[in-house]
């Protein structure tokens, strides 16, 4: 039974910190249409911004206050130079390009930070467990992590369906042409929204690097998995990355303890079912 | 603000491509403050393109465009907008993730000199069927009320000329009048409009001047009363 528990536990934390990188690779895929092989790169940059600011500041959520502008900025920059110029072009070349930016990304980690494993603490106010039931404790930090995605989740819907600015990438994601033509540029609505995608993954970074530490290529895995989401929920949909990385987190936790012989293969194998199924991903558009 | 000719919009040989196909050849186009204009021609004859071109949705090789005396012809469709163009496209362009109301407050901005002649309560007001639909989705709506929220869009941001393409194709003959009526309201508040319909009959009733397109060039250009003295021509060029 306590086994059951904490793996729903652990399924839970693991599907709501995947949800925030997986919730940016479907606004950049869904609204700007661009297959952005460098969205790991951002997770682990942001893990690599943890070690570095909770090195300074002492604590991994002030690491975050100036992680996350941070990553955004760099997001800001990165949609210019490089990403604004494959709006227009096939997924072929979408794919080389942003294939290069992981390399230069790894080089980069490689050479500021180098290519041991490092690992983060977690705030020390939130270094103990709870005692849930007799024999099971849990770490503090991981329920707040998961009562912090919790909350950026939620303000993500809100912001996407009552404020102006959502309104806005809506309406970018059903017909750029039209919004341009009511007198916004669209320019600006897809470099915010790929920054802000950027920003998305290098805070899962940064929210998980207590509890994965930072290492080359700790943002491979999150790649794939959140184009697993992508596809299980419906490319675009925030409602589809949400329950899809539920799923994900669920089914792979699950799996571990249940079938360990399979627990590799079983988000393709649901990612594979949902296609036979809902060609368009749970919550996708025909 | 007009150019010194009175003309609120003044495009003058403009050569437009689709790829390697030569659709516009040097058309001059123009529309006076106010003044409600039919584009007229065939299918694939340049009228769509024209009305993207003006809208800056598509760049002329070459050519001029002035808008409020601005020259345009560089400038982005959003900007262009901002300037107080408003459109309303083939295929109408209704937001299908996004409320009637959400439709609505989207567009919605003060014109020149803070003008709010359009508010949402007034679009309300000529398509009640809007009002009543105000919480349903783009694409829960009929062409015609799709045709009503694309119009009131296009007039919430208070333009000085509205652009119109296909104004009541594939809708029922019902709905088709209410556009023609709502257009006559447009046109009575000092909005010019720029039209392409297929109905000339309606056309002529509506708009107080006429440009033919053939092979994206001006054939002919002239008011109603032209259009009737010549009409043996005109309908060959449109093959009625």
């Amino acid at each position: 039974m306590s086994l059951v528990l904490i793996q729903l536990l652990n399924g839970l934390q693991s599907g709501l910190l995947i949800f925030l990188a997986a919730s940016g690779l479907t606004l950049v895929f869904g609204i700007l249409g661009v297959i952005n092989l460098s969205h790991g790169s951002f997770y682990m940059l942001g893990a690599y911004l943890a070690l570095t600011f909770t090195g300074i500041f002492g604590d991994v959520f002030l690491a975050l206050a100036l992680g996350i502008p941070l990553a955004f900025l760099g997001g800001f920059l990165i949609e210019f130079l490089f990403i604004r110029h494959l709006y227009n072009r096939d997924h072929l070349q979408q794919v080389l390009l942003t294939f290069a930016l992981i390399l230069v990304f790894n080089e980069f980690q490689q050479v500021v930070w180098g290519s041991y494993p490092h690992s983060i603490p977690a705030p020390s106010y939130l270094a103990d467990s709870v005692r849930l039931t007799e024999g099971l404790s849990y770490p503090v930090y991981r329920l707040a992590l998961m009562a912090i995605c919790l909350a950026l989740a939620l303000s993500m819907v809100l912001v996407i369906q009552k404020t102006r600015v959502g309104r806005l990438i809506r309406a970018a994601e059903s017909n750029r042409e039209m919004v341009e033509a009511l007198g916004f540029d669209s320019r600006m609505i897809f470099r915010l929204v790929f920054a802000a995608g950027t920003a998305l993954a290098a805070t899962a970074g940064m929210l998980a690097a207590p509890i994965e530490s930072a290492y080359p290529g700790v943002g491979d895995r999150v790649l794939i998995v959140s184009f697993v989401i992508v596809v299980i929920g419906g490319i675009g949909s925030i409602r589809g990355a949400f329950v899809g990385s539920l799923l994900i987190g669920l089914a792979d936790a699950f799996g571990k303890v249940f079938i360990p012989q399979f627990s590799s293969i079983i988000i393709y194998a649901l990612m594979a079912l949902v296609l036979v199924v809902r060609p368009t991903g749970l919550f996708g558009r025909a | 603000m007009s150019t010194t000719n009175g003309d609120v919009l003044d495009a003058r040989g403009l050569d437009t491509f689709y790829g390697a196909s030569h659709i516009l050849r040097g058309v001059n186009f123009r529309v006076g403050a106010g003044e409600t204009v039919s584009l007229l021609g065939r299918n694939g004859m340049g009228k769509t393109t024209l009305l993207r071109t003006l809208m800056g949705l598509l760049k002329p090789k070459r050519g001029s465009i002035m808008f409020n005396g601005c020259d345009v012809t560089r400038s982005r469709a959003s900007a262009i907008a901002r300037a107080g163009m408003g459109f309303v496209p083939e295929g109408r362009g209704v937001f299908p993730n996004l409320t009637v109301e959400e439709n609505l407050i989207f567009a919605e901005r003060p014109g020149q000199g803070g003008r709010m002649d359009w508010t949402r309560e007034a679009i309300y007001e000529i398509f009640p069927r809007l009002a009543e639909r105000r919480k349903n989705w783009g694409n829960q709506l009929s062409g015609g009320e799709q045709q009503m929220l694309t119009i009131g869009r296009a007039l919430l941001s208070n333009p000085r000329v509205v652009l119109i393409d296909e104004a009541t194709e594939g809708l029922a003959p019902k709905v088709r009048d209410d556009i023609w009526s709502t257009l006559r309201i447009i046109a009575q508040k000092g909005v010019a409009v720029v039209v392409v319909d297929k109905n000339i009959d309606d056309l002529v009733d509506l708009a107080g001047r006429h440009v033919v397109l053939a092979k994206g060039e001006v054939l002919f250009e002239g008011t109603s009363k032209q259009l009737r003295t010549e009409w043996e021509f005109v309908s060959r060029m449109l093959g009625v």
